[in-house]
């Protein structure tokens, strides 16, 4: 089943490569379809999870490469835990509503789809990989549409953004590889179960040193202050899906890594780094809240506060708790829908104003009262309001965190106030004041892919806010046996 | 040992040494109407069918007093030469047709190939040595065979610093002799492993010799200043045989030279010559990626990234460890592929760049749209060179950084952050010239044919990426039985 999930959107990608030239429209229809079907999926693997049963579930496997005397065994191996189903879901979910905001995409549409569904599989072979050579392939493999994506259907310096997010990726997943290497070579396995099982105690290089090559990459993509540059360019730059797909579950690949395979495989050097972690977590929330605060581009500004409210995912990652961690999880899952929700909604402004200067935005809720909504509950639950899945992953982050880190954590708290600060004042600069005769002809988001996208997040993020316990039992689960690895080295 | 048994040994050889005495005197009796081509492609299956023969037939071991030797070692390179060359053959037919010496084409093509094929199978410092300076006059001709200025500046280009080359590494052979008293390979192993304490120093020196003769024909950095200016002068498809073929004979003979005839693992100088292989290896991939950033001529990119490259692959003949052959296998394994990709990246610019009527980057935007098969075809090559999964550059690159850090040397993990950070360097200048392809618009939207023969290979070399991407086994297998060979 997860191979299914693995394989469909790349088959779509092909099938819609091989489109003949005069039905290059179609692409959208394929790519709807099959990005369809992997959601489909998705939900079913969600559903029929079992949070009760520990370890990896669907799992598929099969021996890739047999080179025992070269210390080369690869193998083909997928499978979900409750740490993996509910970001699968958010992928499902996430890849059809970018196909949705696509839908008027003209130029080259059969290469800008296909591009778009290979992107989801290499996304979703990294939440589902269980072999750290494997996990490395789809984690390159993701690069090259994303490349292609920015650099030809972007905006502004297009080709700058895309080659930043190139070459700041590739370096981090350059020691990344040296790090599974030296991993894989002192355990005799690149197999994540059994790397976690039998813990390293002993490599070529000091395993300090092999943890932060790991992180390296991790953080890179998180991103963290001060390796987070590329985010705002990459996302100014970005159609409006890419952007969609990049916050909504490319960074998540980031703070997954850390859960998944930094934090249970080297739990020792894990626990040393905790104290490092919480500082760069702490500057990243209030340093990138305070930049947020000065942006003049409303799309940058959502890129800027993407950074800080990753910073929280660190901030319960370095805590190392079950609680704190379960909140890193969840704000992962929250924050993909919430800024995937401001994405969009940004994405239909842009498109009837052309322009991203808030101060060229005066009324708009009086022209568009459906976008404006929707953009005033995204932005709600981005800082965190009861009643919104955003409340549910901070308050648990911050409950997690206070106890190991309680300055990280009061700067995290000051960066909800700072956040609640810059939202409301966007939304009052872009929404409200009076309407402007520039804005008079705008017309509202009524198409019915405009809508499907919109509705489909808000409807998650509700449902998640009302009734967490959706997203709790499988994130719990998945987050025990990590939890107590940690808590075992203290 | 009757005559015939001894044919079978050197057969592959002899049967291409056959084919260019017959391709020059067809060339003589018909002139332009001669099939020279198809008789060369004739000599290199056959040769290739002597050497499967070889394995099956029993034909393994040394023979003719030591001078020659046939194993899986010999048998994996020439196959793989065999291969690159009937590919290149098939996929420049056209262009040489045009050329004024047709026959000496196909004729010298065959000598050098043939002294490859020798040269694989060396086990003797003479034979090493004629081997190596037979087909690199074959080479030298070839780089200038065009007559135009800037072909002939690269033919004498080429000779004048592979002469000096010659030179270094016959005076390294010299010291060789000089202290094993043998030109035998297994005689010097034997004698390096006898530990002679007191002649470490000169050992030294003879093998930096060796290592920078050989170096030359790698192009390996500090003796890769010819590669540049040969790839861009030379004609493509001798550009191309050159940039995959010379440098696996090159790769094969380090590989022989070293692990069998210097004694491999475990022996006084063996940390010393990993550890200056380490060091040409970091210093190639440096230089030949910083150099290739600037570049906008297609062919002195692909001239800087070769240089790259094998700073790559030398990061497995760094990789010695006891016993094991697991950086030769990566060497054998990441030549193999890297013959598909590269031959596919050249022989796709030789196929648009006639029509193109510039080497100049900015004439490939859009070519997606003018000759889609070979774009995407050199889209995937240069996805592979990249080291892009599911490109079997990718396989290739992780097994050989896998085999340097499975010794568990700290100085073989610092050597392979170095070769990691590199490739993100390269991916800027590959991928840049990718987007340019597929996604610029072209000045000129008239479609470009390529060549028949040409459109054969390219779909193969692109299928022979691909498959090694997603299957590499079977190569690995391969290359892995053919590396042990080597532990003697």
């Amino acid at each position: 089943m997860l191979t299914l999930f693995l394989l469909l959107p790349a088959a779509g990608a092909l099938l819609a490569l091989f489109l003949p030239k005069h039905r290059d429209q179609d692409a959208k229809w394929i790519a709807l379809l099959f990005a369809g079907a992997a959601f489909a999926v998705s939900i079913a693997v969600f559903a029929l999870f079992d949070a009760a049963h520990e370890g990896y579930q669907f799992v598929d496997r099969f021996q890739w490469i047999a080179a025992e005397t070269a210390g080369f065994s690869i193998m083909y191996a997928v499978g979900v835990d409750g740490l993996s189903a509910p970001l699968v879901l958010l992928l499902g979910l996430l890849s059809v509503v970018s196909v949705l905001v696509s839908w008027r995409i003209e130029a080259h549409a059969k290469q800008y789809f296909a591009w778009l569904l290979l992107m989801e599989s290499a996304v979703a072979g990294v939440f589902l990989s269980l072999d750290l050579i494997q996990f490395f392939l789809f984690w390159e493999l993701e690069l090259l549409p994303m490349f292609m994506l920015i650099s030809q259907w972007g905006s502004g310096r297009r080709l700058y953004s895309a080659t930043k997010f190139l070459l700041y990726t590739l370096a981090g997943s350059a020691f990344m590889l040296v790090g599974f290497l030296v991993l894989g070579a002192a355990a005799g396995t690149f197999d994540m179960a059994e790397l976690v099982e039998t813990p390293v105690t002993e490599a070529a290089v000091p395993l300090t040193l092999v943890f932060w090559a790991i992180m390296l990459a991790f953080l890179v993509k998180l991103p963290v202050f001060p390796l987070h540059t590329w985010l705002p360019d990459a996302h100014t730059d970005a159609p409006t899906a890419v952007s969609v797909m990049l916050a909504g579950v490319l960074l998540k690949m980031g703070g997954y890594g850390i859960i998944r395979i930094a934090l249970p495989i080297l739990p020792q050097q894990a626990r040393d780094a905790s104290l490092m972690l919480a500082t760069l977590a702490g500057f990243s929330i209030l340093w990138g809240a305070v930049i947020t605060l000065r942006q003049t581009d409303l799309k940058r500004l959502v890129a800027y506060s993407s950074v800080s409210h990753m910073g929280y995912v660190l901030l319960g990652v370095s805590a190392m708790g079950p609680l704190a961690l379960s909140g890193a999880a969840m704000q992962m899952f929250t924050h993909g829908t919430i800024t995937g929700l401001l994405f969009v909604v940004v994405g239909l402004i842009y498109d009837r104003t052309h322009t991203r200067e808030i101060a060229e935005m005066s009324g708009l809720m009086h022209r568009m009262p459906l976008v404006g909504t929707v953009f005033v509950v995204a932005g709600l639950a981005s800082l965190g309001m009861p009643g919104t899945s955003g409340f549910v992953a901070e308050l648990t982050t911050f409950l997690g965190s206070f106890a190991a880190h309680p300055v990280a954590t009061a700067a995290g708290i000051f960066g909800v106030v700072l956040s609640a600060g810059y939202i409301l004042w966007t939304v009052q600069r872009v929404l409200h004041g009076p309407p402007s005769e520039r804005w008079r002809d705008l017309t509202d988001a009524t198409a019915w892919w405009e809508v499907t996208a919109m509705a489909s997040l808000v409807i998650v993020i509700f449902a998640v806010g009302i009734y967490p316990a959706l997203l709790t039992h499988a994130v719990e689960a998945g987050i025990a046996p990590i939890a107590h690895i940690l808590e075992g080295v203290s | 040992m009757s005559t015939l048994a001894t044919a079978l040994y050197i057969g592959p050889a002899l049967l291409l040494y056959a084919g260019a005495g017959l391709v020059l005197l067809a060339d003589l009796v018909q002139g332009r109407r001669a099939p020279v081509g198809l008789l060369s492609l004739l000599a290199l299956l056959l040769a290739a069918c002597a050497a499967v023969l070889q394995i099956g037939a029993g034909a393994d071991g040394p023979i003719l007093h030591g001078a020659i030797v046939v194993d899986r070692f010999s048998v994996f390179f020439t196959l793989l030469l065999t291969a690159v060359t009937a590919a290149v053959i098939v996929a420049t037919s056209e262009w040489a047709a045009r050329v004024e010496d047709r026959g000496e084409f196909y004729g010298l093509l065959l000598v050098a190939v043939g002294s490859m094929v020798l040269l694989v199978q060396a086990n003797d410092l003479i034979t090493l040595f004629v081997a190596l300076e037979t087909t690199s006059l074959a080479q030298f001709i070839l780089a200038g065979i065009a007559r135009s200025d800037r072909s002939s500046e690269a033919g004498l280009k080429y000779l004048l610093s592979g002469a000096v080359a010659a030179a270094v590494l016959l005076y390294g052979f010299a010291f060789l002799f000089g202290m094993a008293g043998t030109t035998s390979l297994p005689g010097i192993a034997e004698f390096v492993r006898s530990g002679p304490e007191g002649l470490r120093l000169p050992l030294i020196m003879a093998f930096v010799f060796v290592a920078a003769g050989i170096g030359f024909k790698m192009a390996i950095f500090p003796f890769h200043a010819w590669v540049p200016d040969v790839y861009q002068g030379a004609p493509t498809p001798v550009a191309a045989f050159l940039s995959v073929a010379s440098k696996a004979a090159g790769f094969a003979i380090v590989l022989r030279l070293f692990y069998a005839g210097l004694g491999g693992a475990s022996t006084l100088i063996t940390e010393d010559w990993a550890k200056l292989f380490a060091v040409f290896a970091a210093l190639s991939m440096l230089f030949g990626n910083l150099g290739a950033l600037v570049q906008t001529d297609v062919k002195r990119i692909l001239g800087y990234s070769s240089i790259a490259q094998a700073g790559n692959i030398a990061v497995g003949v760094a990789a010695v460890a006891a016993e094991s052959t697991i950086g030769p296998s990566g060497v054998l394994f990441f030549l193999g592929t890297y013959a598909a990709t590269n031959l596919g990246a050249f022989l796709a610019v030789n196929a648009v760049s006639a029509r193109l009527g510039s080497d100049d980057i900015a004439a490939y935007a859009g070519l997606l749209r003018r000759a889609p098969m070979t774009a995407v075809v050199l889209s995937l090559c240069l996805a592979s060179l990249t080291g892009l999964p599911p490109t079997a550059g990718f396989i290739a690159k992780v097994y050989v950084f896998n085999s340097a850090i499975q010794t568990a040397q700290p100085w073989l993990v610092a050597l392979v952050a170095i070769a990691v950070l590199n490739t993100a360097i390269s991916a800027f200048y590959y991928l840049r010239w990718v987007r340019t392809m597929i996604l610029d618009e072209p000045q000129d939207a008239t479609p470009i044919e390529t060549p028949g023969g040409a459109q054969a290979v390219l779909l193969i070399a692109s299928a022979g990426v691909l498959f090694f991407g997603l299957w590499p086994a079977p190569l690995i297998a391969a290359a892995q039985r053919a590396a042990a060979a080597l532990l003697v």
